[in-house]
């Protein structure tokens, strides 16, 4: 079962009664938040013996005047409430969780099992180097399994997310330029990019410029040549694409960009695709970033912690952030004196809990896995493309890898949007795939499955796919008013920007 | 292990269904000039007990810590964690989530974030918490870059040199306006106010301060604030240990712009650092120049209460190059840790705890005082870390204590240097009596 007891098995929702809970469960609690269940004096399970400590007498002025009004709830009041909670939440272990760039793939349990081993969770990060050996000895490892998989020749492991391992990699970009005698002003980028490429190119201090893809949803080495002066400092280009295509000029475009002494961001949110095909280091990219969270299996946690390590050429290595990990004699330690590093970017060594995941991960699929688990996760995709392409309209057919897009043009017909089939799939108890991204395609429908889903999981997703394309010509109300099967119906966005309560 | 699911026989089918001949074939869109023939030079796949004992092997590596005998702070603090934190944190309905896109099927996480910002903004005494940053240094850093864009055209940032040296390096990284970052000379363990109104001009976009600051003191900070507002700075402060303002007064007291923190106190383990949790807390107006994810409170369709996230057109997947930050993924699992934390222990249970903590290091360090030829060289009060000033270079100490499994503290020099034999001490509540008593004989035997 996918999703909570109230979801049949993926079977024909159209039975169900429109009310958000079926008389027979029992899963949904409307839950009143910690603060409502709140009473006064209730005295919390967790204290610590009891100290007469007078804040007055030691603080004076300093002493806090009035508690912060934090919840009073014992044990059992906390056990059900988040118990509770996370019922109302769909997760990867529900089901599938097809949303396209952000590979949902399974999250083996091993790696949680070891992230958790005292021996590293009790480490502090100020005990000097002879005495975390072991979490030096794990950093550098998975340096270089990453810089195997990648073609780069050395990588930083410190950046928080994938965001973050894309502004690590522009300040590099930036300081290599400076190097250079000026730092440039325009970072190009595609159409067809995720939104944090501008955002980080623009913290850094770029302009941007936007690369227009073509129709086939490529970018043209001629475009890219246009746009090539000498002030643009680099081309930030996601490969595979937001489309799952592979941008079959890259290597043309990483050479007129490196005439002009430019440098090639690949932001490796598509890595999945890539893994024992393509080393990105090998076809003209001088740094790219990774998300751990997505390609190396760790969990996503409703919303990071992730990890973006970052690799780089050669020539870029010096600009490395800092401390670096070194390797002499089978002993390892940290090194921060690089006169041209762009400095550190993260507290200690980032999240280090994501990088022993991401580690056990890699060691337990090895080379082979690794491929393979390209493989499936193409195979996978492409079958989805297979089963729904007469039903949805794909606006840029091609040669997809891991990930395809479709939009809404023929439910359009019946006034049917993007929105409304997203919407409906969570009354089929699936999670929606990434809708109205890539922004050139209207009302679109980003489907990753990943490799971790078996062919029945694929059969049940596209059977309830193809069912909404059919009720949307004869049975449009059934999407406009969905979810009808969810703990909550369709949330009002509207207001809750309007009226701004971010707290009680 | 390879966690693939399919059967020869279901590869057979799909690529029928595909109408494709073979794998290979479906990556006939790769150019063969990109295509890279070798084998990944990486050991092969192995299985699941071989690899549980190769992990082990490696963090066997690491030498085994008891927290009590650790007085390591400065920025990563040692705590208990209740199980039943780490229990329900663990519920794979909250590890296993994406960020919460369809609110339908995420009002769980939804909730406890928006409960995690309401106790946050609490604790901090200030309006509004966003759904977290990555670190508190992080959180420090786009603190820095919000008022320089709240404070349009002013770039001079000026930066207590008592703030953590680690944050303020990140702020130079981070701030491509390097030359416009001044630090605050600090006296007695304090900002010096003198030099600071000599500092503090038209071109100041804020000034940044810590509280309690990087040697554990806990500064005054009602004047320095005032003087910001009246050169119409922003005033920011920055919390490492957050836990001190269960006792301690909260920012908003002091009517700070931008409050951020370090999260790590709350319910996750060290764990060499991180995965941490940037707190990051501002005034009401000044919310749309936030950084990161925030959660708001709505209505569905049958008017029922729910939550999604909120204020989106000030970030980077509606707004692009003009975003606040480029803030995606964040640190929503610590979020959700901390929240199922900060309930647990209640309003009383984290004033008790926060208590327990100065009792213990106040105490440490009455008794380290009595020491013959160990002095403090600030009496400023503070929260759970502390200053000693030996007879001798503290680097030496602590490589003497290391011998025995205790680690008394850090050694500041490598921070400021002319402080050589100065040793920072933290006691928390895994440091009870008869550790702290480990502590002081080991640190006087090491004299």
């Amino acid at each position: 079962m996918p999703c909570n007891t109230n979801y049949s098995n993926h079977a024909d929702p159209s039975e169900s009664t429109s009310t958000a809970i079926d008389s027979n469960t029992i899963a949904f609690h409307d839950e009143p938040t910690v603060f409502e269940q709140s009473k006064k004096n209730r005295h919390s399970n967790y204290t610590t013996d009891n100290t007469d400590y007078d804040l007055n007498t030691h603080y004076k002025s300093l002493a806090r005047q009035l508690p912060a009004e934090l919840p009073e709830l014992c044990e059992t009041d906390i056990v059900r409430h988040y118990t509770r909670l996370s019922r109302q939440n769909y997760s990867k272990d529900l089901g599938l969780y097809p949303l396209g760039s952000c590979t949902m793939k399974h999250n083996p349990r091993l790696a949680n099992k070891v992230a958790n081993l005292n021996q590293f969770t009790q480490t502090h990060p100020y005990l000097p180097d002879h005495l975390v050996q072991g979490n030096l000895a794990l950093c550098h490892e998975l340096e270089e399994l990453l810089s195997e998989i990648s073609g780069m020749a050395n990588i930083t492991l410190w950046p928080a997310a994938g965001s973050h391992g894309e502004f690590t990699g522009m300040l590099m970009i930036r300081a290599y330029h400076l190097d250079q005698g000026s730092p440039r002003k325009t970072v190009l980028i595609p159409d067809s990019a995720h939104g944090t490429n501008p955002s980080s190119a623009a913290i850094c201090g770029y302009d941007v410029q936007t690369i227009p893809s073509n129709a086939q949803g490529l970018i043209d080495a001629d475009s890219v040549a246009k746009a090539m002066t000498k002030d643009v400092a680099a081309i930030m280009i996601t490969n595979p694409n937001t489309l799952g295509l592979f941008e079959s000029e890259f290597k043309e475009i990483a050479d007129i960009v490196h005439q002009k002494g430019g440098l090639v961001y690949l932001d490796g949110a598509n890595l999945n695709a890539l893994m024992g095909y393509v080393k990105p280091g090998h076809i003209g990219a001088d740094i790219m970033h990774f998300n751990l969270h997505k390609t190396f299996a760790t969990p996503h946690g409703g919303g990071g912690p992730g990890a973006g390590p970052v690799g780089v050429v050669e020539k870029l290595a010096p600009y490395l952030p800092t401390p670096r990990i070194i390797k002499k004699n089978n002993i390892y330690s940290r090194a921060i004196n690089f006169p041209n590093s762009i400095g550190p970017i993260n507290t200690f060594f980032g999240n280090f809990g994501v990088l022993v995941r991401a580690y056990t991960y890699i060691r337990a699929l090895g080379a082979d896995g690794l491929k393979e688990a390209t493989e499936m996760a193409v195979l996978n995709a492409n079958y989805i493309y297979a089963m729904l392409k007469n039903h949805y309209h794909c606006p840029f057919p091609g040669k997809v890898l891991h990930e395809c897009v479709f939009n809404d043009k023929y439910q359009n017909e019946h006034g049917i949007k993007t929105l409304d089939i997203a919407k409906r799939l969570i009354d089929f108890g699936f999670h929606p795939p990434t809708i109205y991204f890539p922004l050139i395609v209207s009302g679109a429908l980003m489907i990753e499955p990943t490799e971790t889903e078996n062919k029945d999981q694929l059969d049940e997703f596209c059977n309830a796919m193809i069912a909404i394309a059919t009720e949307s010509k004869h049975n449009a109300e059934l999407l406009r008013t969905a979810p009808t099967r969810s703990f909550r119906r369709r949330l009002n966005e509207v207001k809750a920007a309007k009226d701004m309560t971010l707290r009680d | 292990m390879k966690y693939i699911p399919h059967t020869s026989d279901d590869i057979k089918e799909m690529l029928h269904s595909i109408g494709a001949n073979n794998i290979e074939s479906l990556f006939s869109g790769i150019p063969l000039a990109c295509k890279d023939s070798s084998v990944l030079n990486i050991p092969k796949s192995i299985n699941e007990m071989s690899l549980h004992k190769h992990i082990e092997t490696i963090a066997n590596k690491n030498a085994p810590i008891s927290p009590g005998n650790c007085f390591l702070g400065a920025g990563a603090y040692h705590h208990y964690i209740p199980a039943t934190v780490s229990e329900l944190a663990s519920r794979s309905e909250f590890l296993t989530p994406y960020t919460p896109y369809q609110p339908e099927l995420s009002q769980g996480t939804l909730q406890v974030l928006y409960e995690f910002q309401t106790m946050i903004a609490r604790l901090f005494d200030m309006d509004v918490s966003n759904a977290s940053h990555y670190s508190g240094a992080t959180a420090f850093a786009d603190a820095c870059l919000m008022a320089t864009r709240i404070n349009r055209k002013k770039t001079k940032l000026l930066i207590s040199d008592l703030i953590h040296p680690e944050y303020i390096n990140i702020l130079r990284t981070t701030y491509i306006h390097k030359d416009q970052i001044c630090l605050i000379p600090s006296k007695n363990g304090c900002i010096d106010q003198n030099a600071l109104h000599a500092l503090i001009d038209d071109s100041t976009a804020a000034i940044a301060m810590g509280y309690p600051n990087c040697f554990g003191i806990v500064e005054e900070l009602t004047n320095i604030v005032s003087l910001a507002h009246d050169k119409h700075a922003l005033a920011i402060s920055v919390t490492p240990e957050p836990l001190a303002l269960s006792i301690l007064q909260p920012p908003g007291a002091f009517d700070i712009d931008i409050a951020v923190g370090e999260g790590l106190s709350f319910g996750l383990p060290v764990n060499f650092g991180g995965p941490s949790l940037g707190l990051f807390t501002v005034k009401k107006k000044f919310v749309r120049q936030m950084p990161g994810r925030v959660c708001g409170k709505t209505v569905d369709a049958n008017n029922n209460i729910g939550y999604v996230l909120t204020l989106s057109t000030r970030e980077q997947h509606i707004r692009r190059e003009k975003a606040t930050s480029n803030i995606c993924s964040n640190q929503a699992h610590c979020a959700t840790t901390a929240a199922i934390y900060l309930a647990a222990l209640g309003k009383n249970g984290l004033i008790e705890l926060g208590k327990k903590n100065a009792f213990n290091a106040d105490y440490a360090r009455e008794k380290l005082s009595q020491v013959k030829g160990i002095s403090l060289p600030y009496t400023s009060p503070i929260f759970n870390e502390f200053i000693v000033r030996l007879p001798k270079p503290a680097d030496q100490v602590i490589a003497t204590c290391e011998k025995d499994g205790l680690y008394p503290g850090i050694a500041i020099s490598a921070w400021q240097s002319k402080y050589k034999n100065d040793l920072l001490i933290c006691c928390t509540e895994l440091n009870d009596r008869f550790d702290i008593k480990q502590l002081i004989k080991g640190i006087t035997n090491a004299l």
